[in-house]
């Protein structure tokens, strides 16, 4: 038997190999000239998940194997992309991949006992809430596209939904770990329909009301939409109710539709969805330039660092945003559908080792936290590769891991160390109750 | 809480999947209609990233290049003409914010190397860049140029030149000509020129009245019907009252007891028109589409850009079941409209034994390793007429240029088959509206025995007549392609 930590450093080879032939194809591209800098940046770059892995190695010897090395893929192909829009970027971007570890390390370190998290729940929520609010805040927020997603504090600028996002999972996890009992036995059936007990409601519609508040005053209809599925995701887990979740769509979709018409952001994105052609050079371009890039990629795509991101000649945008939120559309366009397919696969498989961790977690806080953290994880991909290939209206989400961005890159370290900081808890009890089919590592 | 974990997950696969249905609906299902949608600039930006092949006369003098600009990735192509006018016509031009015309829009996809998709994987796995292939045409540059030269000091108009055997088209010149470099400069203007209209091609959209050129047509369809021999006699008087108006012979000269011969050698009017009467509408519809009328030739030209020839009524083509007069649609007039490169059509299949080759301009493609990757394969397009009448023909034609209507057309030493054609054009708006303005006309091929070149030339608004100034340029033309052969 390999052991769970040898198993993750097995894996991570690999990618360090596949980010050094992704940056070798991105060099012969653009230089013909192939030097060995991208033998460098692999070894930069395995450096410094192998100091992770170590790290991992001694803190948590049972967690996950495979959740670090899937993380570390995604990243490297994101640097690989990024690096093709532009090396400067590409720089920032391993920086944060840097300090996103460090924050990584320290998570690990500092919540070591996360049930601690469950004690200053109402606390978490409430930073989580600020954080959202902080945005508008006269002087430090900032409007970007229409949406009030960014804050700037003197030099540090970030995203503070990518943080949020994390906070408002705690609160979720710790609240319906208590009242989830609650929830389910005082539920009572009107006209057919369970509805759960309006005492223990309350709480709930203040989960709906901060996702509308969210919708009117961030105007992010994206971000929006996670934290709800998010929630409903949690809530039908927690308590099993489907009709909770049909409830609590309806109500969504409800309050979508009528504050879309009332703010001008989020129906004109809604408008663009729905017929893009209407304005292709302003408002629609955005979606079509992607939908474009998509079709120029085809089954195989074009190749690493042979799309178009700007119009030759010029230094405007042919595909706005690639580094960021059309990113997706950049791989489908360079490595086609087949590349677009085995990034949906790999976060399909991140999402499944999360809910695996869920499946493994012995407590309620655990099993609903993995659930939580794994559910934003798979919904924030799903919003923008939605909003990308038209599924779903496009907004500011990033793709985690992939896109441009520090804040993305370092919450969902932090994201990361949450989840494997419950599976390591989960496999050692597991594995010393024989439940796991595999020997924990013995020592710790 | 396992099994809503477990369903939760199956729900996530569900959504992941949509993601990958959408995926694939724009990449593949949807793709090639994205590609053609206005707002879609993407294939032209594309395009001009990819070294396009030259183009290339068969001699090797360069037509068409690429030349580079800017670096990286900002590295795009821009076609260069070094011959500028000499062949704006028929090789057109390719920009990416003009479009394409001609040659270099019907050849794009060889030009700019589009291949199969796997064969384009194996290049990327092989670290290959896209590359257009060179293609080498037909065209003589020396031939082409005295066409052209020699068009110029005659007026508008066209020549087209093939080889019967083949098809191959070795000129294919328009006057006034246009110089494709000045197309991203001047191309408004050149549209609004509607006088000149250099843009248009005249050897294959100039659709003009034939006049007696179309005497071919009708004597092939008398002889390969049966109707007549080329002993058959025919009293032709000086005049003939055709649906009311005279039909009249030159000079009103009577031919009576007139053969093939005499008849095509003098032009005679009148027994050209009774053969066409006598023939009827069937037999001279099914002649004329045998040769290419009625529907647009096959020369790998865009189809918009090749005007059909026939008879016209309001820009619609007639058929056999329209009314059409008979007698002076056999002499090439009526509302009869033909294309230079349609006379050429018919003059090389009867140069070819009756055997109609498809014209095509292009030789062969020349990958960017110098390999040949196809070549043009001579095919027949079809038979209008059998060996016998293409003989008889070519003994009438020849006749034309020895002691006919044509002998500007002789040339020393060389036995040339031919015809003349003046077709009056009177009061014809684009030739400034005067009285004695003609189309003038020459059809020909030689050497008469052993054709290697079928040639039609023809000249708007000269008060001229065919073998003044038509059958001149037929014979420089000829000339300078045998020189060579």
């Amino acid at each position: 038997m390999i052991s769970a930590r040898n198993r993750e450093l097995a894996a991570l080879i690999p990618v360090a190999l596949l980010l050094t032939a992704g940056f070798a194809a991105v060099f012969a591209q653009e230089n013909t000239r192939l030097g060995d800098l991208s033998l460098v940046y692999g070894a930069y770059f395995l450096a410094v998940c192998l100091a992770a892995h170590i790290y991992l190695r001694i803190r948590l010897p049972d967690a996950d194997p495979y959740l670090f090395p899937l993380v570390a893929l995604l990243t490297a192909f994101g640097l690989v992309m990024i690096y093709r829009i532009d090396a400067d970027l590409a720089r920032d971007q391993a920086n944060w991949f840097v300090l996103g570890l460090v924050l990584f390390a320290l998570t690990i370190h500092f919540l070591r006992d996360y049930d601690v998290l469950e004690r200053y729940r109402y606390t978490i929520a409430a930073v989580g809430l600020l954080l959202l609010l902080a945005p508008r805040l006269p002087g430090i927020g900032q409007q970007v596209n229409g949406a009030y997603l960014g804050v700037e504090l003197g030099p540090l600028a970030f995203q503070p939904a990518e943080f949020s996002k994390i906070c408002i999972v705690v609160f979720l996890a710790s609240y319906l770990r208590e009242h989830r009992e609650v929830l389910i036995v005082g539920a009572r059936r009107v006209l057919g329909v369970t509805l759960p007990p309006l005492k223990h409601l309350g709480p709930l519609l203040v989960v709906w009301g901060a996702s509308m508040f969210m919708l009117v005053f961030i105007r992010d209809l994206g971000s929006s939409l996670m934290f709800f599925a998010a929630f409903l995701a949690l809530l039908y887990v927690a308590t099993g109710r489907f009709s909770f979740v049909v409830i609590g769509m309806a109500m969504f979709l409800l309050g979508a539709w009528f504050f879309s018409s009332t703010v001008p952001h989020v129906h004109d994105r809604i408008e663009v969805w729905l017929d893009p052609y209407s304005d292709p050079t302003e408002s629609g371009y955005q979606v079509l330039q992607s939908i474009f890039a998509q079709a120029d990629g085809g089954l195989f795509g074009k190749g690493f660092g042979q799309a178009l991101v700007t119009i030759p000649g010029s230094n405007d945008a042919l595909l706005p945003a690639a580094q960021t939120d059309t990113i997706y559309a950049l791989i489908v366009n360079e490595l086609g559908l087949f590349g677009a397919c085995g990034v949906v696969l790999i976060y399909l498989l991140i999402t499944a080792r999360g809910f695996k961790i869920a499946l493994l977690a012995a407590d309620g806080f655990s099993k609903l936290l993995a659930t939580g953290l794994t559910a934003v994880f798979a919904i924030q991909a799903f919003v923008i590769i939605g909003g990308v290939t038209r599924v779903i209206p496009l907004t500011g989400v990033t793709l985690p891991f992939i896109s441009y961005g520090g804040s993305s890159i370092v919450a969902n370290f932090v994201l990361l160390a949450l989840l494997l900081l419950i599976s390591d808890r989960a496999r050692r009890e597991a594995g010393s109750s024989g439940r796991l089919g595999e020997p924990a590592m013995g020592g710790s | 809480m396992n099994r809503q974990i477990v369903k939760l997950f199956g729900l996530v696969m569900a959504l992941f999947a949509v993601l990958i249905g959408f995926t694939s609906y724009w990449a593949v299902f949807e793709a090639k209609a994205l590609k053609e949608k206005d707002a879609n600039k993407r294939p032209l930006l594309e395009q001009q990233r990819i070294e396009r092949g030259r183009i290339l006369t068969a001699d090797g003098t360069v037509i068409a290049r690429s030349v580079s600009k800017g670096r990286g990735a900002n590295k795009r192509y821009v076609r260069r003409y070094p011959e500028g006018a000499l062949y704006g016509h028929p090789i057109g031009y390719s920009f990416v914010r003009e479009g394409d015309s001609e040659f270099e829009q019907f050849h794009n996809d060889e030009l700019i190397g589009n291949e199969s998709e796997f064969a384009s994987i194996v290049d990327e796995l092989l670290g290959h860049q896209q590359k257009g292939n060179d293609i080498v045409t037909n065209i003589d540059s020396n031939a082409q140029r005295v066409a052209l030269s020699a068009l110029e000091s005659a007026g508008f108009g066209a020549v087209v030149a093939i080889e019967p055997s083949s098809g191959e088209v070795k000129v294919l010149a328009s006057n006034p000509p246009f110089d494709p470099n000045r197309v991203p400069f001047e191309l408004t203007e050149l549209n609004q020129n509607e006088i000149e209209a250099p843009l248009f091609n005249r050897a294959t959209q100039g659709q003009y009245p034939p006049g007696s050129t179309f005497k071919v047509v009708t004597a092939a369809a008398g002889l390969d019907s049966g109707a007549i021999t080329a002993e058959t006699p025919i009293d032709a008087p000086g005049s003939l009252e055709v649906e009311g108006t005279a039909l009249e012979n030159d000079f009103g000269q009577d031919f009576f007891g007139a053969t093939l011969d005499t008849a095509l050698t003098n032009s005679v009017n009148t027994w050209f028109g009774q053969l066409g009467q006598q023939l009827g509408n069937d037999t001279m519809f099914e002649y004329m589409e045998r040769f290419g009328f009625n529907s647009i030739p096959p020369i790998d030209l865009p189809e918009d850009e090749v005007s059909p020839s026939g008879v016209f009524f309001e820009e619609e083509l007639l058929d056999h079941n329209d009314p059409v007069d008979l007698a002076r649609m056999a002499i090439g007039q009526e509302r009869l409209a033909v294309t230079p490169l349609q006379m050429t059509m018919v003059t090389a299949a009867v140069a070819n034994e009756g055997r109609l080759m498809k014209p095509q301009i292009w030789n062969r493609v020349i990958d960017p390793d110098g390999r040949v990757t196809d070549r043009l394969d001579p095919s027949e397009y079809s038979q209008p007429i059998d060996e016998e009448t293409a003989a008889e023909l070519t003994t009438a034609m020849e006749g034309v240029v020895s002691s006919g209507t044509g002998t500007n057309a002789a040339i020393p030493g060389v036995a040339v088959a031919g015809k003349t054609g003046t077709a009056e054009t009177p009061g014809n708006e684009a030739c400034g509206g005067g009285v004695d303005e003609n189309q003038a006309w020459f059809i020909g091929f030689a050497p008469a025995d052993d054709p290697e070149i079928a040639i039609a030339a023809t000249v708007e608004c000269t008060e001229q007549f065919g073998n003044d100034v038509a059958a001149p340029i037929f014979r420089e033309v000829a000339e300078a392609i045998l020189d060579e052969g």
